[in-house]
C-alpha cells in the first residue's frame, strides 16, 4: 500500500525544539511537590508493606545505630583530667583511656570506636530504644495522613456550612459568626489546644477534634467571600425565581463556584494542621507513645543530640519540613492557576 | 477612627471574657482542686475548710466571678508547684518571655525586610531565590525542630553558643532566632509582594520619569507604601511570637512564660496555668488593639471608613 509523505519528516533539531517544548511545558507544572506528596500519601497507605521493621518494637542490643552511610567520627578523642560535661565526645578521661591504651597520657589523642557503622539493616539508623527510624517515619506519615484528611473533612465541612450560612443569610448569623471566627484569630491557640488536649485526655479524637476548631474558621472566611459575590448573580436569581430550595441553591449552586478557592486554601491548611499536630506531639499532648507521630519522634530524639545521636531527630524533622513545603508549593501553584485574586491576601 | 476603635476594645474584652471561660470550666472539668493541694493525711475538716476558702462550696457561677474578680485584681490564687502567689511567678518569668519575643520580632524585621526589597528589585536573579528559599524554610520547619538543630549545629558541634539556659548574653541569639524565622519569612513574602505591585504602579514609572535615582525611587516610593502589609501582619505577628515562645522556650530551656505554661500544665498546677493563660491572652490582645490603631493612623482609608 502506498502511503502518500505530505509533511516533512522532523529533522533531528526539530525533535529537540520538540523535547525543549515539552520540558517547558513540564516545568510550569508542580512536580517535585506532587511528587513528594505521593510518596508520603503512599507510604501512609501501605506502611505495614513496605516498612522494614516493627515500627514500635525495638531491640535494646541494636540502639543508636547510624544510618548506613554514617561512621560516626568520634574515632578521635583527647585525653582529659576528667570529662566534666557529658556528651563532650571529642574527650575522653583518663582512666577510660587508659583501659584502652595503658601508655595513654592526658593531652593524647586516642583513637577510638566507640560505636558501629551505620548498616543496610537500618537505612536512617535506630533510636535510643533500637527502633529502625524509617519504619517509624513511614509510620509516622500514616498518622499525618490521617490527621490531615479527617481534620480537613470535619473542620472544612463545618467551616463551609458556616461560610456558606453567613454569607446568605447575613444580618445577626453572620456577625455572629465573624465575630467567632475573630475571637478565634486572637487567642493563644496553641496554648488553649495543649490545655484542651491534656485535660480532656490525650487520644486521637480529643487531638483531631482541636485540631479541627484551629482550621475552620480560614475555610469559613473564605466561603463567606465568595457567596457575597456569587449570591447577586444572574443564574441564582434565576434558580430563586424558578423556585429551588434555599439549600439547593446553596449546596447545588452556590457552593461549586467555591470549591476552586476552597482546593488552594485546603492545600495550604493541610500543610498548618501538620505542623501542628507535630507541634503538639513534640509537647507530649500529640497521639499517645509509642505509635509513632513525626513530631514526637523529634522529641524523643533531642535528648540523645547531644551525644552525637543527631539521625533520630533530623530525619523525622526533614519528612514534616519536605511535606510542608511540597504542600505550600502546590498550594501556591493553585492559586496562581486556579484563582489568582487570592494572591492579594496572603 | 472611634467606632473603629471601640468595636477593637469590645472585641478584646469579649475574646479574654471567652478564654476566661474556657479556662475556668477546664479547670473545673480536670477535677476537685482540693486533690492536688491536699494529700492523703488530710483530714475532713481540712478538705471542707479549703473548700470555703476557695469558694467550692458555692455554685458554679459565683465561683466563675470570684475567678473573675481575683484575676482583675491580679490574684490568681496560690501555685501549687512553686508555692506561692500566682502572680509573683509570673511577673519573675515575663521579662524573659517579652524580651526573647522583642529580640525575635526584631530579627524578622532586619532580616524579612531589607530581604524582601532586595528580592523585588532583583526578580528572578540569584539573590531573590535565595530569598526564596530562606521564606520557604521559614515557612516549612516546624520551629522546635529548626531550633533543635541550630542547637546541633551551633552548641553542640562549633560550641559558639551555650546549647540552652540564659545565663550569657549569647544565650537568647538561638531561640531568638529560631522564633524569629518564620516571622522573617513572612515579612519578606509580604514585603516582596507589595514591593513588586508598587514597583510596577503609575506613580512610579512618574517619578522614574522625572529622573529621580532608581535607590529613591525604592526607598522612598516604594518602601513608604509597601510597608503597609507587614504592618497589618504586625498584630499576628507580635501576638504569636508570644505562643511560639511556648515551643521554643521548651526547647532552649529558656526560663520564660512559655515553658511556664508547659510546666504548669504537665504538673496540674491550674491556678499557675489558668494566670498564665489569662497573661498570654491579655498580651496577645493588647498588642491586637495597639497595631490596629497604628495601622489605623498610617493607612488614612481605615481611619476614615
Amino acid at each position: 500500500m502506498a502511503v502518500e509523505i505530505t509533511g516533512i519528516a522532523p529533522s533531528p533539531a526539530g525533535r529537540l525544539t520538540q523535547l525543549n517544548g515539552i520540558y517547558r511545558k513540564l516545568r510550569r507544572l508542580p512536580i517535585i511537590p506532587v511528587v513528594i506528596l505521593t510518596v508520603v500519601v503512599l507510604s501512609g497507605l501501605t506502611a505495614p508493606l513496605i516498612s522494614p521493621h516493627d515500627p514500635e518494637k525495638g531491640n535494646l542490643q541494636e540502639r543508636h545505630i547510624p544510618p548506613f552511610w554514617y561512621s560516626p567520627e568520634y574515632g578521635i578523642k583527647t585525653v582529659v583530667d576528667r570529662v566534666t560535661i557529658d556528651g563532650r565526645l571529642t574527650q575522653i578521661d583518663l582512666r577510660k583511656a587508659k583501659k584502652v591504651d595503658p601508655e595513654a597520657e592526658l593531652g593524647d589523642k586516642l583513637e577510638i570506636l566507640t560505636k558501629p557503622g551505620g548498616s543496610a539493616r537500618y537505612i536512617l539508623g535506630s533510636d535510643s530504644l533500637g527502633r529502625d527510624v524509617l519504619s517509624r517515619i513511614i509510620y509516622g506519615a500514616r498518622i499525618s495522613v490521617i490527621v490531615a484528611v479527617v481534620t480537613l473533612g470535619i473542620g472544612g465541612t463545618f467551616g463551609v456550612v458556616v461560610g456558606l450560612a453567613a454569607g446568605w443569610y447575613g444580618g445577626w448569623v453572620d456577625e455572629v459568626l465573624m465575630r467567632l471566627v475573630d475571637i478565634k484569630l486572637s487567642i493563644p491557640l496553641i496554648l488553649i489546644a495543649l490545655v484542651l488536649v491534656i485535660t480532656l485526655g490525650q487520644s486521637f479524637g480529643v487531638i483531631l477534634t482541636v485540631l479541627a476548631i484551629f482550621i475552620w474558621p480560614r475555610f469559613a472566611r473564605q466561603v463567606r467571600g465568595e457567596v457575597l459575590q456569587l449570591k447577586h448573580s444572574d443564574y441564582v436569581a434565576l434558580a430563586k425565581i424558578s423556585g429551588a430550595s434555599t439549600a439547593r441553591i446553596m449546596f447545588i449552586h452556590i457552593f461549586p463556584g467555591t470549591i476552586n478557592t476552597l482546593i488552594v486554601v485546603a492545600t495550604l491548611q493541610v500543610g498548618i494542621v501538620i505542623l501542628l499536630e507535630s507541634t503538639l506531639s513534640f509537647l507530649g499532648a500529640g497521639v499517645p507513645p509509642p505509635t509513632p507521630a513525626w513530631g514526637s519522634m523529634i522529641a524523643e530524639g533531642r535528648d540523645k543530640l547531644a551525644g552525637g545521636i543527631w539521625w533520630s531527630s533530623t530525619f523525622p524533622g526533614l519528612a514534616i519540613m519536605m511535606t510542608v513545603v511540597a504542600l505550600n508549593l502546590l498550594g501556591d501553584w493553585l492559586r496562581d492557576t486556579l484563582d489568582p485574586r487570592l494572591r492579594q491576601m496572603e | 477612627m472611634q467606632k473603629f476603635l471601640a468595636r477593637r476594645i469590645v472585641l478584646a474584652f469579649v475574646t479574654l471574657l471567652s478564654v476566661s471561660v474556657i479556662i475556668f470550666i477546664l479547670g473545673r472539668v480536670s477535677g476537685d482542686p482540693r486533690h492536688i493541694y491536699l494529700d492523703d493525711y488530710s483530714t475532713q475538716e481540712d478538705w471542707d475548710r479549703m473548700g470555703e476558702v476557695l469558694g467550692l462550696d458555692k455554685p458554679y457561677w459565683q465561683q466563675y466571678g470570684l475567678f473573675v474578680s481575683g484575676a482583675v485584681r491580679g490574684d490568681f490564687g496560690r501555685s501549687v508547684k512553686e508555692g506561692r502567689p500566682v502572680m509573683d511567678v509570673i511577673l519573675e518569668r515575663a521579662p524573659a518571655t517579652l524580651l526573647l519575643g522583642f529580640v525575635a520580632f526584631s530579627i524578622s524585621l532586619l532580616v524579612g525586610v531589607p530581604l524582601g526589597i532586595l528580592s523585588a528589585v532583583t526578580r528572578g536573579a540569584i539573590l531573590d531565590r535565595f530569598g526564596k528559599m530562606v521564606a520557604l524554610i521559614g515557612q516549612s520547619a516546624p520551629p522546635f525542630w529548626l531550633g533543635i538543630m541550630l542547637m546541633f549545629l551551633f552548641a553542640v558541634k562549633l560550641r559558639w553558643v551555650p546549647p540552652y539556659g540564659r545565663e550569657d548574653w549569647n544565650s537568647i541569639l538561638l531561640p531568638a532566632i529560631t522564633l524569629g524565622w518564620y516571622y522573617a519569612a513572612a515579612n519578606l513574602r509580604l514585603i516582596r509582594s507589595a514591593m513588586l505591585d508598587v514597583l510596577d504602579s503609575e506613580y512610579v514609572k512618574l517619578a522614574r520619569a522625572k529622573g529621580v535615582s532608581n535607590t529613591g525611587v525604592i526607598l522612598k516610593h516604594g518602601l513608604r507604601n509597601a510597608l503597609i502589609p507587614p504592618l497589618t501582619f504586625a498584630g499576628v505577628t507580635l501576638g504569636a511570637l508570644v505562643t511560639g515562645s511556648l515551643v521554643v522556650e521548651t526547647v532552649f530551656a529558656w526560663p520564660g512564660l512559655g515553658r511556664l505554661a508547659v510546666d504548669a500544665l504537665f504538673a496540674f498546677d491550674y491556678p499557675l496555668l489558668q494566670g498564665v493563660v489569662i497573661t498570654f491572652t491579655l498580651m496577645y490582645v493588647t498588642v491586637a488593639v495597639l497595631v490596629d490603631v497604628l495601622y489605623a493612623y498610617v493607612d488614612p482609608r481605615i481611619r476614615y471608613a
